[in-house]
């Protein structure tokens, strides 16, 4: 749902800071890996160029770019998320698992949250138009 | 309303991406089902049939080559690359429309490519590894594959980074990794969908493992669209950088008919094009069996056909330009190689590869081909093999002759059609040689021996 992260709160993530150091870690380990190999460690003559002919190292500096910041990305996402996490209580519900990921809509109140209360929470939600409460088991 | 008929339909109604009337629940319980319930059809045992024959003959040939080595392609010296060159570039350009479509769509916002975006990626991963395997079978000694690699040996040397040979090993790793990456983001909350509509414990299990316990929470999205978007924009100049690299492997060499600047965008735009092509031939046969029609609809095709229109004629513009810039630049090698590419040994396959490529695109600006899924199908085709005629014109013609008309030679597949001496292939009886040589003379006429090659000097050199 489009803008439902916005509603609750949630505006901003970390995870666009994570991917700029993962590209930049790339591009520097590229960049200076090619650098120290070809000017440093075995200098060799190559078509009378000079050792450090950086424009040569850029193919290479960029695709590690992206390489990295895509792994960067991918498994960024995926731990902030808290993935893998194959158990969780809401897995317990029923309808949860019939319908969460084809065609429902829910919204899981922890017993974490300071506000919780069994009965004034159930009769909050019903109020606002639930289709259905249920508690879910830890 | 509730939320379980919610028609998503209706959210855009000017726009019929998917067929009017469905909801959520239905699209999720007919994408889903074709995985999860529905039994597949005999058609597909069918596809997968042709599909085990065709990697079977691949498997004989590769043991074979490694048997024989490539001199069974016919590549020598004038001309070194051949077949699997060719292959290669033909189909690390099919995997680009796959990534087009996921990501420069996505950064464009472009609604319709939701519906086939998944499978283009797949049909990415498939061609890359294709493509992967092509170079390593091209090397004479394919078991030393890694020398290219930079890992710390005995010979304390690192390959040379100067080299675009280089840059394409890491240009393609990394393409094939991101491809897959991105394909696997995607799949996520597929796949959770997927493992709460299996109805067996081993698809529950399985499919379980790959949703990483995904529960769809509005956090979890925020982040996963964060991460989509900035793989997208990644993706989007790799794939770019992808085709240049490979068409820098020809236009770093200064063999007359590669040494051109247009090749980067020229090599990116016919990608583009042959990847469409590609897309089209799998999703319409797909669409049919399936009965995807709701979700792959006529607009769909539509759409995919003007992209593929819009390449060709880039691609188009590419052959005049090389043409242009062969007579422009003075330049006598140049001048001869066009001539030669256009009038030599090799003109059937300049002239089916201009067939195939700038006249039958040219059918698709009428709404009526477009809008017909057979014709479509069979222009996809064409566009297929033009587009592999178009690397194997850039190989072979430019390699054949070069500067000097003692390293001519003739090559690489036309000839080894028949059996002949300096060929790998053992002489056979003088039948299979009178057969062969009479389809050479019938079907190939245009075969012409080195000596002949050699006193064809071209008027203005």
């Amino acid at each position: 749902m489009d803008g439902l992260a916005e509603a609750i709160g949630f505006k901003k993530t970390r995870l666009p800071l994570i991917i700029l150091c993962g590209g930049l870690t790339g591009a520097c380990t590229a960049f200076g890996f090619q650098y120290w190999a070809s000017a440093v460690y075995y200098p060799y003559n190559i078509g009378g160029r000079p050792f450090f002919s950086w424009p040569a190292f850029i193919p290479i500096t960029f695709e590690l770019t992206v390489l990295f910041a895509s792994f960067a990305a991918v498994f960024g996402m995926i731990l902030l998320n808290g993935l893998p996490k194959p158990y969780h209580p809401v897995f317990n519900s029923e309808r949860f698992a019939k319908h969460a990921t084809s065609d429902g809509f829910f919204l899981s109140v922890e017993t974490s949250d300071p506000k919780f209360d069994m009965e004034t929470t159930c009769a909050l939600l019903s109020g606002l138009g639930a289709t259905h409460v249920e508690a879910v088991a830890q | 309303m509730s939320p379980h008929d919610t028609n998503v339909a209706a959210l855009e109604p000017s726009i019929p991406l998917i067929a009017p009337g469905h909801t959520y629940t239905t699209i999720s319980d007919k994408v889903a089902g074709i995985v999860v319930t529905e039994p597949q059809p005999k058609s597909w045992k069918f596809g997968i049939l042709i599909g085990a024959i065709g990697v079977m003959i691949l498997n004989t040939a590769v043991i074979y080559l490694f048997y024989k080595g490539i001199g069974i392609w016919g590549v020598n010296i004038p001309v070194g690359w051949g077949w699997a060159i060719i292959n290669f570039v033909w189909w690390i350009g099919i995997g680009h429309a796959g990534t087009l479509i996921s990501a420069i769509l996505l950064l464009l916002n472009q609604q319709w490519r939701t519906s086939i975006n998944r499978f283009a990626e797949a049909m990415t991963i498939f061609a890359v590894m294709c493509a992967g395997m092509f170079p390593i079978l091209h090397l004479g000694r394919p078991w030393v594959f890694y020398f290219i690699l930079p890992y710390p040996g005995t010979l304390t040397m690192w390959p040379n980074f100067r080299s675009p040979l280089l840059w394409d090993v890491f240009a393609v790793s990394t393409y094939a990794t991101v491809s897959l990456l991105f394909w696997y983001v995607g799949l996520i909350p597929d796949f959770a969908t997927l493992r709460d509509k299996a109805r067996n414990k081993v698809g529950q299990w399985a499919y379980g493992f790959f949703a990483l316990g995904w529960r769809g929470s509005a956090r979890h999205w925020f982040r996963y669209e964060t991460a989509s978007l900035i793989l997208a924009g990644l993706a989007t100049p790799l794939v770019v950088s992808v085709h240049s690299i490979v068409s820098l492997d020809f236009s770093v060499g200064i063999i007359p008919g590669w040494h051109t600047t247009i090749f980067p965008p020229y090599f990116v735009a016919g990608a583009i094009y042959s990847g469409f092509a590609m897309v089209l031939t799998l999703t319409i046969p797909v669409r049919k069996i399936y009965a995807l029609e709701d979700f792959i609809t006529q607009r769909h095709l539509d759409v995919m056909a003007k992209v593929m229109l819009a390449t060709g004629l880039i691609v188009g513009y590419g052959y005049i330009m090389e043409a242009f810039y062969a007579w422009y630049s003075a330049n006598p090698y140049e001048k001869f190689m066009i001539y030669n590419r256009m009038t030599g040994p090799y003109w059937p396959a300049y002239w089916a590869l201009v067939l195939c490529n700038i006249v039958t695109p040219q059918f698709l600006w009428i709404h009526w081909v477009r809008n017909n899924p057979i014709v479509l199908f069979i222009i996809s085709i064409i566009v297929n093999i033009g587009m592999w005629l178009e690397r194997y014109v850039i190989v072979v013609t430019s390699l054949h002759a070069d500067f000097l008309p003692s390293s001519w030679g003739s090559s690489v597949s036309w000839r080894n059609l028949r059996p002949r001496k300096t060929s790998s292939w053992p002489r056979k009886k003088s039948m299979t040689r009178a057969t062969s040589r009479s389809m050479r003379l019938r079907l190939f006429p245009w075969t012409v021996s080195r000596k002949r090659l050699g006193s064809r000097r071209p008027d203005f050199l």
